[in-house]
């Protein structure tokens, strides 16, 4: 993709949000934004296809009690596998706990994504090895650790830039505010991505800030802002590259929808109504990619076929995976709590050992 | 290392040298937090850093501790190591949650694949005359979380050694500076070592233990020489490292005297020091001659400047406790309380 970056980039956003293709799958003529090339819409393509498979295959898993709990992210693949790509190798991404499907787009393993929610450990990855972040529970704590953590690479005169995923009603946090002044006055390469996906559990928007955007939350910091179509993955991709080689920092606001509910364990029906959902499944990210992947003639029923295949069997593995059943050591529970483990720990450890005998 | 040893150091100077070496010997350290920087900080511990090391390694934050403590967390994500400065103890609260869900836990949630070598120092407790929020002492709800070490200087040297030993750490630290303490002279050995987790015996008695740490080492010490008027050969062990806690040189103190009294300034009820109590009791039942009792701050919230001398311990208070020590049935009161 081309590299396009203003010398002077505007806090402002725009009033409507930036867009590449409208909801119908045909481009936005006059787009700011550059178009990501073929190879790269096709490949949004084939993850948001998979992520969503691996989504509803996680949803299926909460009902064979396999797992514990799973926030789905079901109508924001745009957003999760958009900016995912965006990232270049050696940037990282600090998601949130509703971020699973940005986790396997990233390249973590299904098994270790769902770790957490599965209840075998807190973790499964290695934050190394995917230059991932743990998934964060407590909202927006994350976006300082991104913050800190960009800061570190510019210390150190890293070429890293960190994407952390936060929600709307992680944007009410104390914490996302100190972490965008702070990235301000650092110039800290950070990507501040919120979601809004309108709810926060059952609280909406309108409840949760009276600011015309979550957007414009960037300005009073002086971190450009930018508002963009949270469905249209192409420019999700566009804006989080643009902001990810700016060198600074960017409040990214996408405006989204979550279709299903905001856990297996939460009744969506109690604060929604069926139509404002069936308006919104209207404006679905996969089916506006498909449209215009098609017109382009670089989507064909084969191609479809073949992308829905490797999705099954995604699904599949991950069945595989989770079917099997996880006993995490009791000895475990006192590791890695210290580097080294103290006494009184060691004690600990020994009493239970006694009691499992 | 060289040995040094100086005398009439202040322990706010031997904090900034210790500062200073570890800046000196590890490229990874940074030094931030509020008015650390040109001001060199509120107390001066980190005087003279930034004009050394520069702005990127010694440097002044917007003032907000949760960013301060975030933020340090993700530098220490990326390999830094980085000590930072609350300022004061009160001051620290809006990072609790940083310092509790994610600096504890990190090493835990991540299965030991993330280190977090970050270096929290807190200027704690009274006794300098600072109006409310500036004297807390806050020991309980960091030693109540697993995962991080808290450890607490009483005098210069410890200082310096202590915060070395706490930068070198890779586990994450919360560092107690007494701050009634800061200019209180002794001296600087700094080839003394005796161990990150050890607590210390600051004196050697036969007849009771008095078990302190940070500002009350100092007062403890004064109330043993006090004792020996009263004919009482008092112990003092300054626990130095508040949690993990070292039952070894404390019980061995206790065991020797049958006799123990646990001091500190913060508040009695749910305090650290019903921790030192029940650990001592359970571990010497049979040696005691008596309860073990504490001294400590009444269960209020800290008084304003011109009545903090009654509410934090003295030498007379403690004097008083080591009396009831000596179990006359009538003095200690124990049945009919």
């Amino acid at each position: 993709m081309a590299r396009t970056r203003a010398p002077e980039r505007t806090l402002l956003p725009g009033d409507e949000p930036l867009s590449l293709l409208r909801k119908d799958g045909s481009p936005v003529d006059d787009s700011p934004l550059a178009m990501p090339d073929d190879d790269v819409l096709v490949e949004l393509h084939r993850r948001m296809v998979v992520g969503r498979r691996f989504d509803t295959q996680a949803t299926a898993l909460t009902k064979q009690g396999r797992l514990a709990v799973y926030p789905s992210s079901r109508g924001q693949e745009a957003c999760e596998v958009g900016s995912v790509l965006a990232l270049r190798p050696d940037d990282w991404l600090f998601p949130t706990y509703r971020d699973s499907v940005a986790l396997v787009t990233r390249g973590v393993d299904p098994a270790e994504t769902l770790t957490l929610l599965q209840g075998g450990w807190h973790l499964g990855y290695d934050p190394y090895e995917h230059r991932v972040g743990p998934q964060c529970t407590p909202l927006a704590t994350n976006t300082l650790h991104a913050v800190g953590f960009a800061h570190a690479a510019r210390l150190k005169g890293e070429d890293t830039a960190a994407l952390v995923m936060l929600g709307d009603g992680a944007t009410s946090e104390g914490d996302t505010h100190e972490a965008l002044n702070f990235a301000g006055v650092w110039k800290a390469p950070v990507v501040f991505l919120v979601q809004n996906n309108g709810y926060a559990i059952s609280v909406p928007m309108s409840k949760q800030s009276a600011a015309p955007s979550l957007a414009h939350k960037g300005i009073g910091y002086g971190v450009p802002s930018v508002l963009v179509d949270g469905n249209d993955v192409a420019a999700v991709y566009a804006v989080v590259r643009e902001a990810l080689v700016s060198g600074g920092p960017t409040l990214v606001e996408a405006l989204t929808y979550r279709i299903e509910a905001h856990t297996n364990a939460d009744d969506a029906t109690r604060y929604r109504t069926s139509d404002e959902v069936a308006a919104w499944l209207d404006r679905d990210p996969v089916d506006r990619l498909e449209a215009y992947l098609t017109s382009r003639g670089l989507l064909d029923n084969e191609r479809r076929a073949a992308v829905a295949a490797e999705a099954e069997d995604f699904a599949a593995s991950v069945r595989a995976k989770m079917n099997a059943d996880v006993v995490p050591s009791p000895d475990e529970l006192f590791e890695h709590v210290y580097a080294t483990t103290p006494a009184h720990l060691r004690e600990q450890a020994a009493v239970l050992r006694e009691e499992l005998a | 290392m060289t040995a040094v040893t100086e005398s009439q150091v202040s322990m706010a100077g031997a904090l900034n040298r210790a500062l200073a070496d570890a800046l000196a010997a590890d490229p990874g350290v940074l030094v931030f937090g509020e008015d650390v920087g040109a001001l060199g900080g509120v107390f001066r511990v980190t005087d003279g850093l930034a004009a050394r090391f520069g702005d990127e390694r010694v440097f002044d934050t917007p003032l907000a501790e949760s960013g301060i403590v975030g933020t340090a967390i993700g530098m220490a994500m990326n390999g830094l190591r980085p000590v930072v400065e609350m300022q004061f103890d009160a001051f620290a609260y809006p990072a609790f949650e940083q310092i509790t869900s994610h600096l504890a836990k990190l090493r835990n949630r991540t299965r030991g694949r993330v280190s977090l070598p970050v270096v929290i120092r807190v200027p704690y407790g009274g006794g300098i005359g600072g109006v409310e929020h500036h004297c807390d002492s806050s020991e309980a709800y960091y030693t109540h979380t697993p995962g991080l070490r808290v450890v607490t200087p009483g005098t210069p040297d410890d200082a310096y050694r202590l915060l070395r030993d706490s930068i070198d750490s890779p586990d994450p630290v919360i560092f107690l500076e007494p701050k009634r303490r800061y200019w209180a002279k002794g001296s600087l050995d700094q080839a003394t070592s005796i161990g990150f987790d050890r607590a210390l015996v600051r004196r050697t008695g036969r007849d009771v233990t008095l078990i302190a740490y940070g500002p009350m080492v100092a007062t403890a010490l004064e109330t043993a020489e006090a004792a020996k008027e009263e004919g009482w050969d008092v112990e003092v062990v300054d626990l130095r490292s508040l949690a993990p806690f070292d039952d070894e040189t404390v019980c061995a103190s206790v065991r020797k005297t049958g006799r123990a009294v646990v001091v500190h300034e913060a508040s009695g009820f749910g305090g650290y020091g019903a921790e030192v109590v029940a650990r001592v009791t359970e571990r010497c039942f049979h040696h005691l001659h008596a309860p073990v009792l504490r001294v400590t701050g009444f269960d209020i919230p800290y008084p304003p400047p011109k009545l903090e001398e009654h509410h934090l311990p003295s030498v007379d208070r403690i004097l008083d406790a080591v009396a009831r020590l000596q179990w006359d049935d009538e003095v200690v009161g124990v049945r009919g309380a």
